[in-house]
This record gives C-alpha cells, sequence and structure tokens, in this order.
C-alpha cells in the first residue's frame, strides 16, 4: 500500500547573508493512511518547514514530498492546516470563518451550514457561533480555527503546534476531543508539539527531530492501545516510553547524524 | 489646519459603563474649557490692542454678515465640492493603485518610482505647471487637490496589503482559495484599517491643498474669500473663513473616524 504521505531525502535550505542555511537536511519518512504521527524536537530544527511542505505552502530544495504517491504542487482542501498561529481571519465570526473553506467549494448554502455547524459543535463552540474572533479566549480560538480546517473535511490534517498556547487544562481537553474525533472518523494526522507527553500521548510513533541541519533523530514507536485514556497517560508504559522521547529530545549527542 | 491626519485606534477597551462615562465626559469638559479659554486669551489679546487683531465678537459679526447674505454658503459649497471631487478622485485611483503594488512586485517596481518621486514634490508646487497644462478652469484646482489626496493615501493602500499577515493568506490557500479569492476575501479586508488611515490623511492634504489651489483665478471659495480679504486688510473675513476651514476639515474627519469605527470594529485594539 503507498503511504498517504512520503518526505524522501528531503532537502530545504535558505538563502541568507553570506551562504546558505540548510533548515532540513536529507528528511525521509513515511505516514500510512490513517496513522496519527507526532513529531518534537528543538525549536528551529525545522519542524514547521517539513509540514509547510506536505501543505503544499513550500518546496523542497532536493528530494520530493509525495500525498497519495503524487508529488505535491501546491495547497489542497484535502489538507488541512492548523497553524502554530490561529490565524483566524478577525473580520469573521466563528461560523464564518468555519464556512469560509465551504463557500469556496461551492456547496449548496443548506449543506454548508449543517457542516459547518457540526464543526462547530463538535468543538464546543455552540453557544459563540456568532462571535468575533477578538472576544475569543486563546484556547477557543484555537478550536475555532481546529472546526475550519474539519469542516473541509480533509483527509489528512497537518496541524503546527496547535495546542503550544493553551493552558495545561484546555490542552489536555482538546487532546482528548483531538483523539475522539480522531477514533470516530480516521484521518492522517501529522502533529506537530514541542510537549514530550503530548507527543507520546497521541500518537502512533513520535517522530524526534534534531537540529542544524534540520533531520530525524529518531523514530519512537507507541506501543498503547488506542482510545487512549487517563489511565493509559498514567501508566508505567507510557512514562517507559516518555522517558524514551524525552531522553532523545533532551540528550541528543550532537555527533549523531 | 486642524486636521487631524494621525490614526486614532487608541480606543480604551469596552469597560463598565460608569468608567466609560467618566473617561467620555470628562475630555469633552475639559475640550469646551480649552475652547472657552482659548477664545478669552483670543478677546484679551485683541482688547489690549495686538496690532490689527479682530476680537471674537467682531469676527462672528462678520460671519453673521457673510451667512446672512449667502457669500459664507457660497464659498463653503464651492470649495467642498473641490475637495470633494479632488479627495474621492484621489482615494479612488489609490486603493486599486496601492493594492496593485503590494500585490504584484511588476507593477511595484514600474510604478514606486514614480510614487515616491512626485510624493517629495508639495502638490502646491505642481500648481504653475497645472495652470500651464490645464488652464485656469476648475480643472486645474481639483487636480492638485486630487494629487495631494492620492499620493497620501496610496502610499497606506500599499502598506495596508504589504503588511497583510501571511498566516491569514496561507490559511485561505490551505483551504482551496485561488489568488483572486484570497485578494477579495483576506487581501482587501485585511487593508481596510491602513486604508481608512490613508483616506484620512488624504483628506487632511486635499484640505491643506485647497487654499492654494483657489489661487487660480478662482471666482468663488473659501480660499479666494481669504486672498480677496488680505488685498482689503479684511482681516475678520480672514479668520471666518479659517474657522470654516478648520471646522469643516474637522467635520470630515471624525466621519471617516466614525466609518473606521464601523467598518473595523473586528479589530482588537488595544
Ligand atoms: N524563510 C526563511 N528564511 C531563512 N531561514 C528560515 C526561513 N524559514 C525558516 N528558516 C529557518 O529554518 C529553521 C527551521 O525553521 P522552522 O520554523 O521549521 O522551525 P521549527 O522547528 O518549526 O521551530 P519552532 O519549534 O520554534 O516552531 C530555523 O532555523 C529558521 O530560522
Ligand atoms: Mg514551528
Amino acid at each position: 500500500m503507498i503511504p498517504k504521505i512520503t518526505f524522501r531525502d528531503v532537502v530545504r535550505t535558505f538563502p541568507v547573508k553570506g551562504g546558505t542555511f540548510t533548515a532540513l537536511d536529507g528528511v525521509s519518512l513515511d505516514i500510512a493512511d490513517e496513522e496519527f504521527v507526532t513529531v518534537v524536537g528543538p525549536s528551529g530544527c525545522g519542524k514547521s518547514t517539513l509540514l509547510g511542505m506536505a501543505a503544499g505552502l513550500d518546496e523542497p530544495t532536493g528530494g520530493e514530498v509525495l500525498v497519495d504517491g503524487a508529488p505535491v504542487t501546491g495547497p489542497g482542501p484535502e489538507r488541512g492546516v492548523i497553524f502554530q498561529q490561529y490565524a483566524l481571519f478577525p473580520w469573521l465570526t466563528v461560523r464564518r470563518n468555519v464556512e469560509f473553506g465551504l463557500r469556496l467549494a461551492d456547496l449548496p448554502a443548506e449543506e454548508r451550514r449543517t457542516r459547518a455547524q457540526r464543526a462547530i459543535d463538535l468543538v464546543g463552540l455552540t453557544d459563540f457561533a456568532d462571535a468575533l474572533p477578538k472576544t475569543l479566549s486563546g484556547g477557543m480560538k484555537q478550536r475555532c480555527a481546529i472546526a475550519r480546517a474539519y469542516a473541509v473535511d480533509p483527509t489528512v490534517l497537518l496541524m503546527d503546534e496547535p495546542f503550544g498556547a493553551l493552558d495545561a487544562l484546555t490542552r489536555v481537553q482538546l487532546q482528548d476531543q483531538l483523539l475522539d474525533t480522531w477514533s470516530q472518523d480516521r484521518r492522517t494526522v501529522l502533529f506537530i508539539t514541542h510537549d514530550v507527553d503530548e507527543a507520546v500521548y497521541l500518537a502512533r510513533r513520535v517522530v524526534v527531530m534534531a537540529a542544524r541541519p534540520g533531520r530525524i533523530h529518531k523514530i519512537v514507536d507507541v506501543d498503547l492501545p488506542y482510545p487512549r485514556t487517563e489511565e493509559i497517560r498514567l501508566s508505567p508504559e507510557f512514562s517507559r516510553i516518555r522517558n524514551e522521547v524525552w531522553h532523545s529530545v533532551y540528550h541528543q549527542s550532537p555527533a549523531a547524524v | 489646519m486642524t486636521v487631524v491626519a494621525a490614526p486614532e485606534n487608541a480606543v480604551p477597551a469596552r469597560s463598565t459603563p460608569r468608567r466609560a462615562r467618566r473617561r467620555g465626559v470628562r475630555p469633552l469638559v475639559l475640550n469646551l474649557v480649552a475652547v472657552a479659554l482659548g477664545i478669552g486669551v483670543w478677546s484679551l489679546l485683541s482688547a489690549i490692542g495686538v496690532q490689527g487683531l479682530p476680537g471674537p465678537v467682531t469676527v462672528a459679526d462678520r460671519a453673521g454678515e457673510l451667512i446672512a447674505d449667502g457669500t459664507l454658503a457660497e464659498d463653503v459649497l464651492a470649495s467642498l465640492r473641490r475637495v470633494l471631487i479632488g479627495f474621492a478622485l484621489g482615494t479612488a485611483l489609490a486603493v486599486p493603485v496601492g493594492f496593485l503594488m503590494g500585490w504584484y512586485a511588476t507593477a511595484r517596481g514600474l510604478l514606486e518610482p514614480y510614487i515616491q518621486f512626485f510624493r517629495t514634490i508639495p502638490p502646491l508646487a505642481i500648481i504653475p505647471l497645472a495652470i500651464v497644462l490645464l488652464g485656469i478652469g476648475e480643472v486645474p484646482k481639483v487636480f492638485v487637490i486630487f494629487l495631494a489626496a492620492f499620493l497620501s493615501s496610496v502610499v497606506a493602500a500599499f502598506q495596508g496589503v504589504v503588511d497583510v499577515d501571511r498566516t491569514l493568506i496561507n490559511a485561505a490557500r490551505v483551504l482551496g482559495a485561488s489568488d483572486r479569492t484570497i485578494f477579495a476575501k483576506v487581501v482587501v479586508p485585511a487593508s481596510t484599517p491602513f486604508i481608512l488611515v490613508g483616506m484620512r490623511i488624504g483628506l487632511g492634504s486635499a484640505w491643506a491643498t485647497l487654499v492654494a489651489a483657489e489661487l487660480i483665478a478662482a471666482q468663488e471659495g473659501l480660499g479666494y474669500r481669504m486672498q480677496q480679504a488680505q488685498l482689503y486688510y479684511d482681516l475678520p473675513t480672514i479668520f471666518v473663513g479659517l474657522i470654516t476651514i478648520g471646522v469643516l476639515g474637522l467635520l470630515m474627519d471624525r466621519l471617516l473616524l466614525l466609518a473606521d469605527r464601523r467598518l473595523t470594529s473586528w479589530q482588537e485594539r488595544r
């Protein structure tokens, strides 16, 4: 079976003053259909760059990025992106934000409304559907961004530290909500985070990256069953995997290439 | 010149009604006190006989005469017409040109040198040229005002487009938006605040250019009236003209500010 997303020897360099900066150097990774993969790594190791290429917002300078076996040539509604910054349209209400992609898809008004409503209900923003983003809390903004991505029903979700700016409680709630929706309606998820616990809790595989140049340091399999529960979160097996990931993030030997 | 050109985004956050009222009333009272004080000082200065300075009462009398015989209304209409036409044409052109420059690097490369160059020339310096090329009718007057309004708001529109948050554009792109949709649904709304600021600056420049534009063989208008008054050493009329220009400018600026509040109420204001 062909993987849903393939990174093959991906190199991304940026021209900088006095030469080039290598943000990613030879990254290869296959993500299976309906798989949940998280990426952790130090700041600046190229996580967002990697995700941007899968989204079609950026192109590799070497190697290739494939989705469903075909090279990515640009963004597409079948790949939903949730940005590190919420990126809500501040002049639109929650509902209009969520409907943005549906309007582009030229859906009949009836269906557009029901699908938007379903996505809004799903993230628990029912009572705020007609509010403007400036009146929402950070967690609510992020949920709105998630609803906007879900509404167009993408087969791939690319999430860049979506819960990064949230407090611990909201964070856990949104993690459970995300897993909930994912298990009801499986999609392929590539999820970036700084948080080792989050990475292990959500994923089937955790990709640990290293910086300078950005590359894959290690891939840790998370052999824990879904649905993930608090019990699992507190289990010794979870701690063991978490410690392994933690160790490979924070004690990367500089020589490891 | 009373026209306030600077953006006024410092709207206090919505607080409790009582505090809001305290905040709202105090400045208004202070403003009125300031105006009263100013008139007082003015009366005093003219009373102690500062060379030729007419007092507020004299000026008010003159205003009454000018209103009664219809001169003021005529002048105001003539001036307003020039300012509004010049301003409307100037901003109507500035918005698409600013957008073009912000959106297409080619357009920017082609247009920017001209914009930057003409911006360094005070619109008033164009007057001699305008007279030679366009004659002495309404056209050169409106043209100079148009130029002033255009040049000051085109840069704001351009800056607005350039400053649109990249992530918002990307957010629209990943949802499947074409360039045209992004332009209409993201770039235009996102740069509205800039454009409105540009329009306010443009209005300021339009007013600022008015009096000088009316040097060009005008038959009526506030600037023309003031120049006539100058010939006859008629200071009260000059004062009436100045105050009228100031008040009208302020009113129009407030109107734009109101539109700004309405259209950009979605902005997070700090
Ligand atoms: N347009 C660009 N021009 C030059 N350098 C860039 C550009 N975009 C990214 N980089 C560099 O590439 C590296 C990787 O950036 P990226 O945003 O992918 O990091 P990240 O892993 O997402 O970091 P963080 O965890 O802080 O979000 C950084 O060192 C950054 O400085
Ligand atoms: Mg990042």
